[in-house]
């Protein structure tokens, strides 16, 4: 098996007395996707924004392995490099699109924003790459110059995953990114993340509470419960034959509804 | 044959001839002045002297006459005033628990060492307009105090709480030099020394409008007045060659210490925390407004989610100076004729592009 | 000497010379130092409170009072005249409170301190032209917080500067910016070059004098030292253009100036000349000869 493209060892987080995240050891390797799962208040949103580098731990450290091979610590990184390899490598999907989209530029300017921040200078260019993702995410090229403020929630956080891929990132987080959508919307969303993430390759880390997220999307599944990770293993095992006794009760609660 | 217009320079110099006959009013009426004004308009003195970061009360009234009462025009002239003055160096911290107070209240407790002193104010007052001031009378004197027992020690209400640990402490002089917005340029985030320099010099209504803000729950602090207390204190300066403080004289100061509840953090217990505000002279709303929003914008240091106006730093920082406001405002009267001339150009073409489009789509429509 | 140049003025006793204190002026001048040695990078400075508002030249002053010697030659211009209230306002002040010449001949002064426009007669080396900026941050309307804007700079983050430009084009077929059009200055910082129409923007680029640039109220200074590479943001297949005006000036008969629009009465007349009144009146001058 390859090296994994990001690891996470001992990950330590408190606010005051209370622990988010307590000595979290997460791997993730390219092409997989990662399902965190818990409660609300379990720490999983804060081991994201750790994960990100958004966020600094108390202790313990993130390590990606870089396009060009090499292994390194986040926090080594600087502000530059750190910034450079979110806006390029990796992509933040949101679950409150207006913390990921510019809501008062056009859909077209949001996809090409991370090509212009790399330099790109070619507007031709940029807008046939924005046409051409925004056809791969469902969204008709007619709406290219609309401002996401006129977009449904789903098309919103279609709009977030073009805007995040059109750089071609290797490692995707996304927050709850399927909460507060219709159930058929979520269902189209879902999907189309199934899909590209699979054409792509990409290694996905996606925070949900619903475990039929998880399920659908996720080949491994990290269970938390009060800042630690309590259960971790291949989806269909961790759901269907969990081993702990709160994810048990997890799993039957929702059976049970 | 057209000539373009000349001679601004003639049109500002009739201009201010104008402004000084329309500053004088009706020669028929007797001139202000002065003194009238340092002593009769004192609160608006006091305002002045104040936002102008000046303690001068002569030259806080000689302002207000020469800009015809318009505040910020004489806090302006203040402060250009002020640029030119040579600076000693800065003075020992004026010791308020010291102060001769003239007037001293507390809301948080009924009766306290030194006593709860009303002193001038219009508090209580009924706002009926008194038409016996229109005909020029002598006043009343004012009723001599009753000697109290404790009469001369006034504790501040905050160190009386910190004696049993209920309120923060108050931070600990470290000996470092305290920056100098006029000085220096600010660097966000701007320390609180720095945000209450700003807010001491920033405009009273929007202070007190942020303040208002705060109470209808944009960055709620739930304040008591612990303390308000006007009186004057000594300005001791220590000169570099003497080594020893030397008294420079006195100053009228309005201080006021807003309690705030505080239900503690991860890393702080619960107790009350501070709130700050100091004005020059009596300017007790200032006072109050100043040590409210000083204590919203304390909302990072404490932990508390900073989401409201009142608790943004570089939004109250930057927009609470009278003198930035007025001169970026009024700026707009300054000729704008290239920019404008851009602009036109701009709307021209576009309006232009615009009928073109829409002729080819009536057109298109007639051929349909 | 012409007879442009004024003559040297009594200096108003009380003041110290060009108003500022020698200590301010000292620190004035090491701020701009810095500005010269990182072009395009917005140096903090303690701007001091001035005999005129925020806004109307403040920082423009304070940078001209730093910089002012005895023997300095001074034009003031805004929006491209000697003649308009303010500049007489800030030529006067300078004559009050330093008694140096001066001027409205672009070529015969040593420091020209502008408003909205650089002007038409090309500038030398050896001459400082010194601009009033209302907003110095480029990304001020994209970005709101001074923390957050220092920090794209220092990351030379601009995707989202290019992004308003892609805007435009996307709405209208064209930049649709007219006036401060942001610039790239040696290759690193991106920077507003005060609010001048976007023709003059060329005449930055490889300039022989040194262009100083001060801000009041917004406490910055910033510079473009001489024969700087100044290049204004475009897309290749959307090069940044000048506006273009369609006749001469009505006055001098000059093409390729900029032009105000001057209204002659109430019917819809109407008449386009120079901006520039020195060059304008130097032009009809020569021609009556």
């Amino acid at each position: 098996m390859s090296a994994p493209l990001l690891s996470a060892h001992g990950l330590t987080k408190a606010y005051g007395s209370r622990l988010a995240c307590a000595g979290i050891d997460l791997d993730v390797t390219e092409g997989e996707v990662l399902a965190i799962v818990g409660e609300s208040g379990s720490g999983k949103s804060t081991l994201l924004s750790l994960l990100a580098g958004e966020l600094a731990p108390d202790s313990g450290e993130v390590r990606y392995r870089m396009r060009e091979g090499r292994t390194r610590a986040l926090a080594d990184l600087g502000a530059a490099e750190l910034r450079r390899l979110m806006r390029t490598d990796w992509g933040f999907v949101r679950q409150d699109a207006r913390q990921g989209l510019r809501m008062a530029v056009s859909a077209g300017g949001n996809v090409g924003e991370r090509l212009m921040g790399m330099g790109e200078r070619h507007y031709g260019r940029i807008r046939g790459q924005a046409l051409d993702w925004l056809g791969r995410v469902e969204i008709e090229a007619g709406r290219v110059d609309d401002p996401p403020s006129q977009f449904s929630g789903g098309m919103r956080q279609r709009l977030q995953i073009a805007r995040n891929l059109v750089t071609g990132p290797r490692l995707v987080l996304m927050d709850e990114p399927t909460s507060g959508l219709d159930v058929s919307v979520q269902a189209r969303l879902l999907d189309l993340i199934r899909r590209l993430s699979a054409e792509l390759g990409l290694a996905v880390i996606i925070v949900t509470h619903d475990l039929a997220v998880a399920r659908l999307l996720s080949h491994r599944i990290a269970v938390m419960r009060a800042g630690r990770v309590i259960e971790t293993g291949l989806t269909d095992r961790v759901l269907d034959d969990p081993e702990h006794a709160y994810t048990q009760l997890l799993v039957s609660s929702v059976l049970a509804a | 044959m057209y000539v373009a217009v000349k001679g601004g320079e003639a049109a500002i110099d009739n201009a201010h001839r104008l402004l000084a006959e329309a500053r004088r009013g009706d020669p028929a009426i007797p001139e202000l002045s002065v003194a009238q004004i340092r002593a009769q308009m004192a609160l608006l003195v006091d305002r002045v002297m104040t936002e102008g970061s000046l303690y001068d009360p002569d030259l806080a009234a000689l302002a207000l006459k020469q800009a015809r009462g318009d505040v910020v025009e004489a806090v302006f002239l203040v402060r250009a005033y002020r640029t030119t003055l040579p600076r000693f160096g800065a003075s020992v911290p004026v010791e308020t628990g010291a102060m001769t107070v003239e007037r001293r209240i507390s809301a948080t407790f009924k009766d306290l060492p030194g006593g709860q002193v009303l002193g001038p104010t219009f508090d209580y007052t009924h706002r009926l307009i008194d038409f016996a001031l229109a005909a020029e009378s002598e006043c009343e004197p004012a009723a001599e105090a009753e000697p109290r027992a404790d009469a001369g020690t006034c504790p501040r209400v905050t160190d009386l709480l910190a004696q049993d640990g209920l309120i923060e402490p108050s931070p600990a002089d470290d000996g470092a030099p305290v920056g100098d917005l006029t000085r220096e340029p600010v660097d966000y985030p701007a320390d609180r020394a720095l945000r209450l320099q700003a807010l001491a010099r920033g405009d009273e209504g929007f202070i007190l409008s942020l303040a208002y803000s705060t109470q209808r729950g944009y960055g709620r602090t739930h304040p008591f007045v612990g303390e308000i207390r006007v009186g004057a204190v000594d300005v001791a300066f220590v000169p570099e060659e003497l080594g020893f403080a030397v008294p420079l004289g006195r100053v009228r100061l309005t201080e006021c210490q807003m309690v705030n509840q505080f239900k503690g953090s991860g890393a702080a217990p619960p107790q009350f925390t501070r709130g700050y505000g100091l004005s020059f002279g009596q300017s007790e709303r200032k006072a109050m407004a100043m040590a409210l929003v000083d204590r919203a914008l304390r909302a990072e240091e404490l932990g508390e989610p900073v989401a409201s106006p009142a608790q943004d730093q570089e939004f109250v920082l930057a927009h609470c100076d009278s003198l930035q406001a007025t001169g970026f405002v009024e700026h707009l009267k300054l000729p704008h004729y290239v920019d404008f001339q851009a602009e036109l150009e701009l709307v021209r073409r576009l309006r232009a592009a615009f009928e073109e489009t829409s002729d080819a789509a009536g057109m298109q429509e007639a051929a349909e | 000497m012409s007879a442009a140049i004024a003559q040297r003025p009594e200096r108003e006793p009380g003041y110290n010379f060009a108003y500022l204190d020698e200590g301010t002026k000292r620190m004035i001048r090491r701020a701009i130092l810095k500005a010269i040695a990182v072009p395009g990078y917005q140096v903090p400075f303690a701007s001091r409170e001035m005999p005129m508002p925020y806004g109307w030249g403040t920082g423009g002053v304070q940078v001209t009072a730093a910089i002012l010697g005895r023997s300095d030659v001074l034009k003031v211009i805004d929006q491209g005249a000697d003649d308009t209230t303010n500049a007489v306002s800030i030529r006067r002040f300078f004559a009050r409170t330093s008694g140096v010449a001066t001027t409205t001949r672009t070529a015969e002064a040593t420091i020209i301190q502008t408003r909205h426009r650089i002007p038409e007669t090309p500038l030398s080396e050896g001459q400082v032209l010194v601009y009033q900026v209302p907003i110095p941050e480029p990304l001020r309307f994209l970005e709101p917080r001074e923390t957050e804007t220092r920090q794209l700079h220092a990351l030379a983050e601009y995707g989202a500067m290019h992004v308003k430009l892609y805007e435009d084009i996307s709405r209208h077929g064209h930049i649709a910016t007219t006036y401060a059009y942001p610039v790239e200055v040696a290759g690193r910082y991106v920077m507003d070059p005060s609010p001048t129409p976007k023709f003059d923007n060329p005449k930055m680029d490889d300039c022989p004098a040194l262009q100083l640039f001060g801000a009041g109220r917004e406490r910055r200074i910033y510079a473009v030292p001489p024969y700087t590479r100044v290049r204004s943001l475009d897309f290749e297949d959307h090069p940044f253009r000048v506006q273009e005006f369609t006749q001469p000036c009505a006055l001098c008969g000059a093409s390729g100036h900029y032009l105000d629009e001057v209204v002659t009465d109430d019917s819809g007349g109407r008449m386009f000349i120079c901006s520039d009144t020195d060059i304008c009146e130097t032009r009809v001058a020569e021609a009556a000869r």
